[in-house]
């Protein structure tokens, strides 16, 4: 029974016996189990694209009350895979004065960020890729290589439009990369530990539950960063058609597209690992530990879900509104967050005390935000119009 | 040669390879480019040295923030595709007299050692990352140091702020 319970971490000592069963030495063991891991992950993260692109069509189109996608057997699900053999019979064209090493070299690292991200994300008490004990700012820093593959495909494609998409996305991603670190510090003050499997054995209590307030700054940057609707202004077909990769088609814009929602997918598990308790669920990881997995890709479908939801329910922003959001409104209210939690876990050790003080202040802390946001939005109101013209301006 | 000697030949080829295009580069945005290569070289010799939190802020702000920088700076300042730029500016020469006196330097260090490098024998520290963070805010380490870096930093900011602003 224990086999059973344990499956994946027994699966793992099994298949490593087998290797040494067949008289490799130790080196060649390691090195095999190594790469079939590293398999499993890549296949998980591409995976991502063939689910979710079926079910982020179905679910806006069931939201928006239209049918979506439904000829390609059965009820559309297979449209991602129709959508595969379209990408890649269309031509692949490079605009003539482009720099053509860089636009090569964009789409082929646009995906290693996303996919990078996989190896520390905890699937189950000790089936992850790799516990590093920085796992969480490994993340962090492994996302500026995603940056630096759209200012590529922008200067490499040698368009105007392309050029602006990117200065765009650099801007969007780094305003919102602040309070999203700020909100992971909250968690790691916390937690006590920088390892993503640490974060999650720290969570008794969820800390979605804890600090609310960080969780949802987070998933907010967390869509800035995997450019999600409502703050997707990277692709503006009135302003900057599509952005970065207005260049691209075919296969290479395949790779733009894939990684995009390897990238949500990612995020989705680091939102669950962060503030759901990742494979946590009301003790049921110790009744059966063969089902961690499946509770942390349940949680993780469901952010996803989220994302989706707010997609087909909100209306776009402005840019410009979008960068003060996050400078004016995001950094300072996440700062708070971050003193508020430094202040709680200085003032107690218990970990329950710890988590109704959290709560409370963090409650506190809303009703405050929502006071002065009311002001300020009381005296916009109040004043003469040009007055307020200048201020939105402003 | 055994297996980190390998890595490490590898990540310092990688490293090297990424300087020389920085200089040997004419275009200004692949020089760039060719600095990130360099920076990840040596993120990847701190992972050698089993100092995973320097890589991470290695890659955190190098990579992530001094780069991305410099790539505005150029994309913002010059033509956008300017293929050539001229390699060398009117300081060439004292700047081959600086690399060559440091040449000089490293390679009389070199001659002077020897064959033989001690090598530390302390074992590396576990939990590196909250002993970092101790000595960070004790005042009997680096917290004065840490706090005037902290202020620096913030008027460097301020500063900006206010050049920057319009009158």
């Amino acid at each position: 029974m224990d086999f059973i319970l344990n499956l994946w971490v027994e699966l793992g000592a099994w298949a490593q016996g087998v290797l040494a069963g067949w008289g490799l030495p130790e080196w060649a063991v390691n090195l095999v189990s190594d790469i079939v891991g590293v398999l499993i992950l890549l296949i998980i993260g591409v995976m991502a694209v063939l689910i979710f692109t079926p079910m982020e069509r179905k679910v806006i189109a069931r939201m928006q009350d239209r049918p979506g996608p439904n000829r390609v057997w059965p009820y559309g699900l297979l449209q991602a895979l129709a959508d595969a053999i379209k990408m890649l019979t269309k031509e692949d064209v490079t605009p003539r004065n482009a720099d053509r090493a860089l636009h090569m070299l964009a789409p082929l690292i646009v995906a290693i960020p996303a996919l990078l991200v996989y190896a520390v994300l905890p699937w189950g008490p000790n089936v992850i890729g790799k516990d590093l004990n920085v796992g969480i700012l490994f993340i962090v820093a492994i996302g500026a290589i995603h940056v630096l593959s759209v200012i590529i495909a922008g200067w490499g494609s040698n368009n105007k439009f392309a050029l602006l998409g990117a200065f765009r996305v650099v801007n969007q991603l780094l305003a919102y990369e602040i309070p999203m670190i700020l909100c992971i510090l909250a968690v790691v003050i916390f937690a006590g530990t920088m390892s993503t499997q640490g974060i999650v054995e720290a969570q008794t209590v969820p800390y979605f539950v804890v600090m609310p307030v960080a969780g949802l700054i987070f998933l907010v940057c967390a869509l800035a960063e995997a450019n999600r609707s409502p703050v997707d202004l990277i692709e503006a077909d009135s302003e900057v058609v599509a952005g970065y990769m207005v260049e691209y088609s075919g296969m290479k814009f395949a790779m733009f597209f894939i990684a995009e929602y390897v990238n949500m997918f990612a995020v989705s598990i680091v939102i669950s690992t962060l503030f759901l308790g990742g494979y946590k669920f009301f003790g049921l990881e110790d009744l059966a530990p063969v089902l961690t997995p499946f509770i942390v890709f349940a949680k993780a479908v469901f952010v996803v879900f989220c994302m989706l939801w707010f997609r087909a329910t909100f209306p776009r922003l402005r840019f410009d509104h979008l960068i003060g959001f996050a400078w004016k409104f995001l950094v300072p209210l996440s700062l708070v967050n971050l003193l508020l939690g430094a202040l709680i876990v200085k003032l107690t050790d218990s970990v329950w005390g710890q988590a109704g003080l959290m709560l409370a202040a963090n409650i506190i802390l809303v009703g405050i935000t929502i006071l002065i946001l009311s002001r300020v939005a009381r005296d916009l109101r109040d004043a003469p119009a040009l007055k307020t013209i200048a201020a939105v301006e402003r | 040669m055994n297996m980190s000697q390998v890595v490490f030949v590898i990540l310092s080829a990688i490293a090297l390879i990424g300087a020389v295009g920085v200089v040997a580069n004419r275009n200004l945005f692949r020089s760039a480019l060719f600095l990130v290569l360099s920076f990840v070289g040596v993120a990847g010799m701190y992972i050698l040295l089993e100092a995973e939190f320097l890589a991470m802020v290695q890659l955190l702000v190098y990579v992530g923030a001094i780069s991305i920088l410099i790539i505005f700076a150029i994309m913002l300042s010059r033509r956008m595709m300017a293929a050539d730029e001229r390699a060398l500016n009117e300081q060439w020469l004292i700047g081959l007299l600086v690399a060559a006196g440091l040449f000089i330097i490293l390679v009389f260090v070199l001659l002077q050692v020897g064959g033989s490098w001690p090598v530390a024998e302390a074992e590396v520290m576990e939990d590196s990352i909250s002993q970092l963070g101790q000595a960070l805010v004790n005042p009997d380490y680096y917290l004065l140091v840490f706090e005037v870096a902290s202020v620096l930093l913030l008027v460097a900011l301020v500063g900006a702020v206010i050049v920057a602003r319009e009158r």
